[in-house]
């Protein structure tokens, strides 16, 4: 046991192989071994949350955990380099702040409770409908309105085209909601 | 990427002529090491809030104000001020004082040149922490461990660069062979002279018991302002009887170096 | 944006990021692209070391940006369209244009009509203001012989309606069959756009410069004269420009100013040319393109507005289709739009459903929509992916608007003030709000985070990059994609059941995509497909918006960005390939994968390049076609000679020589005819708030702003004694807009812990501020506290003979987070600019004193105080 521990001290070892103590000789098992976290993980190509540089990024993760986010060499606009924000996407989405269950507070509660994704997503579309039943033009002196100015909605510039069209597409196409707006306008 | 060519040695040419301050450098390296924060104070120093390389920063930029004679700058077409940045790091110096103070091996030389502080055998003597002539080494007391940049060690042996050049938006840090990186600074130097600027310089101090630093740097002005010391030497050429009554100290301290070691419980 | 949209035909930045690298000048202002564009900015960089070219800073403050450049020009904040129109003004009587490139591809020599009048004529006004209505008729701006509004179709000239949008916002007006204007190819016609664009500007002098922009006469000659080299067959300049320009009252009118420098100087559509438009967040680009605003619809297409007797498609079509250039083709996009909406319900014998969409009938833009909140008009809102609360101008009024819903879902990754208003916000820590008597139900609900989705963004240069997803989201975190898709569902099970003509669009609306997984996520890719659109009859996806037919056959949701997902094998967003300097092979560049746009000016009218050095697109004699380093943004066959038939319409209507082609005359807009609310020429206004009086006309503020004035919104007084200082607000680069992205996280939070204001040392020992204690920072809106931060990168100014003060704040702190800190657009009033109803944010009156402010009520009777001292 003791002469296990003994030879693992890096002092014997480097008498035992005669270098001066700083070199392999001296190297721990984990020192000799060092392998970065990204070794074996999947790789996802993505693009930076933060401005509208539009920086490559390579999304590292293993067993649906992320693992590492880092500049994509690749990008001809970013040549794999990444800013302070960029660079700590990966903290953006693992910091222990990040929310992961639907929070609901009640009219004139003083507190949060949570609910099931499910059941909020009921509640919401409920919320909704009876809004615009109650605010919903369909013609005015004869002219089509087809309008709600009841409901509204902010935001769009974070988000994916896909997601930014899905929004326009269900609330003012199906719904008829006006009032749409986000950061982009300028 | 840049690949670590076989044995050679690596290093970063940190040229601040390019840096921005924008401080990728220092986020991209305590993202990819897991670093803790170093608290949430507000300095008042221009815009540097980490103020120093420490345990928990590893990269830091130094921001640099120089004022402008009153009256210009503003309204009359005379001097810009200036305001200058520069990324700071371990040096993992040709002769590393923390290698050589540490007492448990736990400092070693990496093939491609790093000074690497082993995390499994250090004990927290902090020999190295006094030795080293630029201030980076730190123990970290809430852990007990000496703490500094491992030149991304992990990185560089599977042949990726470190994470604060890979990050580094203008390339003031570039990562590569360190004698193309030399041959880079020279070049540079030389552009930066012909288009006027008289006052670059490169920072490597060859000329001390350091003998030269892997992590170098092409600067304006007294690199002083930058937390790089003129003449910066190792503390063993302090020993007058060299390494004979090193030893000998080194000897006396074995049994306690010996436990130390083996009740490390990061063993 | 329409400062460009107006301009050039498309509301988009011009060129590419990489392109930065080919200038041999670079005008940066109204940006700090160092600080919030980093990576961008390597560019820049590269053209300084490579290229030797020379990097001019525009800013109030001295930035990173400005240690990186040649020249810093410190000017007060407010007065950029004054130092841009006396650049211009240099341009034309130093005789730098680029008179070739001006006289074939720029509107120069267009004469205009003999009843309009300049702001020189009118004290500040151009023809036609309303002073009832407090809006132009622009009728007189138009070209001579251009056919009036109401030969044509009924209402007011597109882009001109009260609340309408489309034209205006990233087109150019287009009423009227612009090619049959006369010109004058000598500009020597008193009335062409040349002359009337000198007279414009003649008082724009670096004199007044150095009066009222506080910049000395040397450094505006050094400015014009390292920028304006820029130009000519062998040399070009960039000019990039960010918030700091549209974040103002005559925002836009400081970007037409922007684009008409670089038309004279001949710098749009070659290589290190251009305007580069630098956005905040991932996908501003995107969703101004796909449209969450609700003047526009996807594409760029104007949102109807309500109209008793013009109701009918073809009423719509007749109003905004041009009869030359690219928008002949309206009426392709605006059904192919309504089919990919209504699917197989919408026909030609019910007008494709156009009836459903909704009309506008006001103001629906956030302040608009906001105020009635406030007013307690609005019962629901959805916020995702945005923080009003602390981002939006007037932060109390924002914040106690919430507390007027009935419901509010906001949807994001960590939990930002808007959800939290009830029981934090400074207004219940100052007995404002109560959560005791605030009735809204909030629903907080958990998002996805951008690598755990799949999507496309695209980014400030019109690239479509689609980001691909890595592991699922935690926990009930979900992508707007899936919260959309099941929320439709449900609504669409409801709608099913009810049969009044209300739930006609529901039900109808296509909404079919399938879902993988096991959270259910609805493909993105599908949806991107019918973005980029299909044949009615069998789904297959068209290779671009030239396949596009107006008579049902085609589906499209969004025309600009159609060829992007050719055939279902080929997402070319997703393409991760690049072949050269552009990109070309990395992602999709909206339309049709050009990277620099308007390009057949890189080349001389004869189609040969201007220089070897300068190429970019050119004709191939021999094969009869445009080739060359970029996708030809012009008919690809059109050979430079061709001249249109009499009477030709669309595309064949434009010369072989007009490279703007979204224009109806085919040529960039120095002056615009049409298309904006605030004049066809930029006008140097003050600022909403400012200490000086406007030194070239009697009109102090750009005419057609909307103030919003109101108790909750009030403004200080013109050089307000009570209010002595400019004011003016930014990002830092180690946080994000208001903070949600970024306050949360320790490793960006300790890099900028804590709000502080900047201020010069002469300003600090003027009003005993002391560097690192507080000072406290009031306007007419609020009163916010900030460490002081002492430094010589601000510069007292010598403005009209007396000395003016900038204080700088940065505006990312809240009350959640990590870090914590006043809201610093509490400060700012909600205000909008005519055309894009954007807030200025950058030049107000304030002021400051030494210490901290006031706790709970107090504070508020600190600023009540305020107020009341003699204004």
């Amino acid at each position: 046991m003791l002469r296990e521990l003994l030879s693992r001290w890096p002092v014997v070892r480097q008498i035992k192989t005669g270098g001066n103590g700083t070199g392999p000789e001296a190297m721990s098992q984990r020192t000799r071994t060092l392998k970065p976290k990204i070794e074996g993980a999947k790789v996802a190509r993505s693009v930076c949350p933060y401005c509208g540089v539009g920086c490559g990024q390579l999304v590292f993760h293993k067993n649906n955990k992320l693992v590492s986010i880092e500049g994509d060499p690749e990008s001809p606009i970013s040549r794999g380099r990444l800013c302070p924000k960029g660079s700590d996407t990966f903290q953006l989405h693992t910091h222990p702040a990040r929310l992961t269950k639907v929070k609901y507070r009640a009219p004139y509660s003083r507190s949060w409770q949570e609910i099931p994704l499910e059941q909020a997503m009921d509640m919401i579309a409920d919320r909704v409908w009876d809004t615009r039943e109650h605010t919903f033009i369909e013609k005015d002196d004869g002219a089509s309105v087809m309008h709600t100015l009841g409901i509204a909605h902010l935001g769009g510039a974070t988000l994916d085209v896909e997601e930014n069209y899905l929004i326009r597409k269900l609330f003012t196409g199906g719904l008829g909601m006006n009032c749409i707006s986000n950061q982009a306008r300028i | 990427m840049n690949q670590t060519n076989g044995h050679a040695n690596t290093g970063f040419l940190t040229d601040s002529t390019l840096c921005i301050g924008c401080k990728a450098c220092e986020v991209a390296c305590k993202e990819w090491n897991d670093i803790s924060e170093d608290g949430y104070d507000w300095s008042g120093f221009s815009y540097d809030n980490t103020e120093a390389v420490g345990h928990s920063t590893w990269r830091h930029v130094k921001f640099v104000e120089n004022p402008t004679t009153p009256g210009l700058g503003g309204n009359a077409a005379g001097q810009l001020p200036s305001w200058g940045f520069s990324s700071d790091v371990c040096k993992h110096c040709e002769v590393a004082g923390c290698l050589e103070a540490c007492p448990t091996g736990a400092i070693v030389r990496m093939d491609f040149g790093a000074v690497f502080v082993q995390p499994d055998v250090c004990n927290g003597c902090a020999y190295c922490v006094v030795s080293c002539p630029f201030g980076v080494v730190q123990k970290n007391e809430h852990d007990g461990r000496a703490f500094k940049c491992t030149f991304c060690s992990d990185r560089q042996m599977a042949g990726l660069e470190p994470a604060c050049a890979h990050a580094c938006p203008t390339k003031s840090i570039q990562f590569g062979n360190l004698e193309e990186l030399h041959a880079k600074a020279d070049q540079r130097l030389e552009e930066l002279r012909s288009s006027g600027i008289d006052d670059a310089v490169i920072y490597d101090p060859v000329d001390t018991s350091v003998k030269g630093i892997h992590a170098f740097f092409l600067l304006r002005g007294d690199p002083r302002s930058y937390n790089l010391p003129p003449e910066p030497e190792v503390p063993t050429i302090y020993l007058k009887k060299g390494w004979r009554s090193a030893a000998v100290a080194a000897g006396a301290m074995l049994g306690a170096t010996m436990l130390a070691f083996l009740g490390d419980k990061h063993r | 944006m329409p400062g460009l949209g107006t301009s050039f035909g498309r509301g988009g930045a011009t060129t590419a990021q990489q392109d930065l690298s080919n200038a041999d000048a670079i005008l940066i202002m109204g940006s700090n692209m160092a600080e919030n564009h980093p990576v961008g900015f390597q560019w820049v960089i590269e053209a300084r070391d490579r290229n030797h070219a020379k990097i001019i800073h525009v800013d109030p403050r001295f930035t990173r940006t400005s240690s990186m450049a040649d020249v810093w020009v410190p000017l007060r904040a407010g007065t950029d369209v004054l130092f841009l129109g006396a650049l211009i003004n240099y341009v034309l009587t130093q005789n730098k244009i680029f008179r070739e490139y001006v006289v074939a591809y720029t509107n120069a020599s267009t004469i205009l009509r003999e009843d309009f009048r300049d702001t020189e004529d009118l004290g500040g006004f151009f023809s036609g203001w309303d002073p009832e209505k407090k809006e132009y008729d622009p009728t007189s701006w138009l070209y001579e012989g251009s056919p009036e509004t109401g030969t044509l179709f009924a209402g007011p000239i597109p882009g001109h309606e009260k609340y309408g949008g489309g034209h205006g916002k990233d087109r150019g007006g287009e009423a009227g069959e612009l090619e049959k204007h006369e010109s004058d190819p000598t500009l020597e016609h008193p009335r062409c756009v040349y002359q009337v664009l000198k007279r414009h500007f003649s008082r724009y002098t670096p004199e007044m410069v150095e009066q009222y922009c506080g910049v000395p006469t040397e450094l505006f000659f050094k400015v014009a004269e390292a920028y304006c080299s820029a130009s000519g067959p062998e040399k070009t300049g960039t000019i990039c420009y960010a918030v700091g320009w549209t974040q103002h009252s005559n925002g836009v009118q400081i970007i037409r100013a922007a684009a008409i420098l670089q038309l004279l100087l001949g710098n749009v559509g070659r290589p290190g040319g251009g305007v580069l438009a630098l956005r905040g967040h991932a996908s501003i680009q995107g969703s101004t393109d796909v449209a969450t605003l609700y003047d526009i619809l996807p594409g760029y297409l104007p949102t109807p507005m309500f109209s008793k007797d013009a109701n009918k498609l073809k009423d719509y079509i007749t109003k905004h289709r041009a009869s030359t250039g690219w928008w002949a083709n309206f009426d392709k996009y605006i059904v192919s739009f309504l089919k990919s909406y209504y699917g197989e319900a919408a026909t030609s014998q019910n007008d494709y459903c156009f009836d459903w969409l909704p009309r506008v009938t006001g103001d629906h833009s956030h302040f608009g929509f906001w105020l009635d909140m406030m007013d307690g008009k609005v019962d629901g809102l959805f916020i995702m992916g945005q923080n009003p609360a602390v981002g939006a101008p007037n932060g109390r009024l924002e914040r106690k608007a919430l507390a007027k819903l009935k419901w509010l879902v906001v949807r994001d990754m960590v939990e930002i003030e808007p959800a939290s208003f009830w029981y934090n916000s400074p207004e219940v820590g100052r007995g404002e709000l109560n959560p005791d008597s605030i009735a809204t139900e909030v629903f907080l609900m958990p998002a996805a985070g951008v690598p755990e989705k799949s999507g496309t963004f695209v980014n400030t240069q019109r690239l479509l990059q689609f980001h691909s997803k890595g592991p699922e989201p935690p926990g009930d975190a979900r992508s707007e994609t899936w919260f959309m898709y099941h929320l439709g569902t449900r609504l669409k099970a409801k709608a099913a059941k009810d049969p009044r003509p209300r739930s006609a669009p529901l039900n109808a609306l296509t909404w079919t995509y399938s879902t993988h997984g096991p959270l259910a996520e609805p493909s993105a890719e599908e949806v991107l497909m019918e973005i980029n659109g299909w044949t009615t009859a069998d789904h297959k996806l068209v290779d671009g918006y030239r396949a596009l037919k107006a008579d049902g056959s085609t589906a499209c949701g969004a025309w600009i960005y159609s060829g992007c997902f050719p055939s279902r094998e080929k997402n070319r967003a997703n393409e991760r390939e690049p072949r050269d300097l552009y990109g070309h092979g990395w992602g999709y560049a909206w339309p049709s994968d050009r990277r620099i746009i308007y390009n057949r000016a890189s080349a001389r009218p004869d189609g040969t390049p201007w220089s070897e050095r300068k190429k970019l697109i050119w004709w191939d004699a021999g094969k009869k076609e445009w080739t060359g380093l970029d996708n030809p943004d012009f008919t690809k066959d059109k050979p430079p000679d061709y001249k249109p038939a009499k009477n030709a319409k669309g595309d064949a209507a434009l010369a072989g020589d007009k490279p703007f082609i979204l224009h109806p005359d085919g040529v960039g807009w120095i002056y615009v005819s049409s298309g904006l609310k605030d004049g066809p020429l930029p006008t140097h206004y003050e600022p909403l708030e400012s200490p000086f009086s406007n030194p070239l006309y009697p009109q102090e503020t750009d005419p057609a702003v909307l103030r919003r004035e109101r108790p909750d919104n009030p403004y200080a007084k013109q050089a307000d004694p009570r209010f002595p200082h400019i004011l003016t607000t930014y990002r830092l680069t180690e946080h994000h807009t208001a903070g949600g992205m970024t306050r949360t996280l320790s490793h960006l939070a300790e890099l900028q812990p804590e709000l502080f204001c900047e201020v010069s040392p002469e300003m600090a020992s003027e009003l005993g501020l002391h560097h690192g204690d507080y000072a406290t920072i009031s306007t007419m809106r609020s009163i916010v506290e900030a460490r002081v931060l002492v430094t010589d990168r601000i510069k007292p100014m010598q403005v009209a003979g007396r000395t003016v003060h900038h204080v700088g704040l940065p505006y990312h702190f809240g009350t959640n987070g990590l870090v914590k800190g006043d809201m610093v657009n509490d400060l700012l009033p909600i205000s909008e600019e005519p055309n894009v109803r954007i807030m200025e944010t950058k030049a107000l009156l304030c002021d400051i004193r030494p210490g901290r402010r006031a706790r709970g009520k107090q504070a508020l009777e600190e600023l009540e105080a305020k107020r009341e001292q003699a204004a």
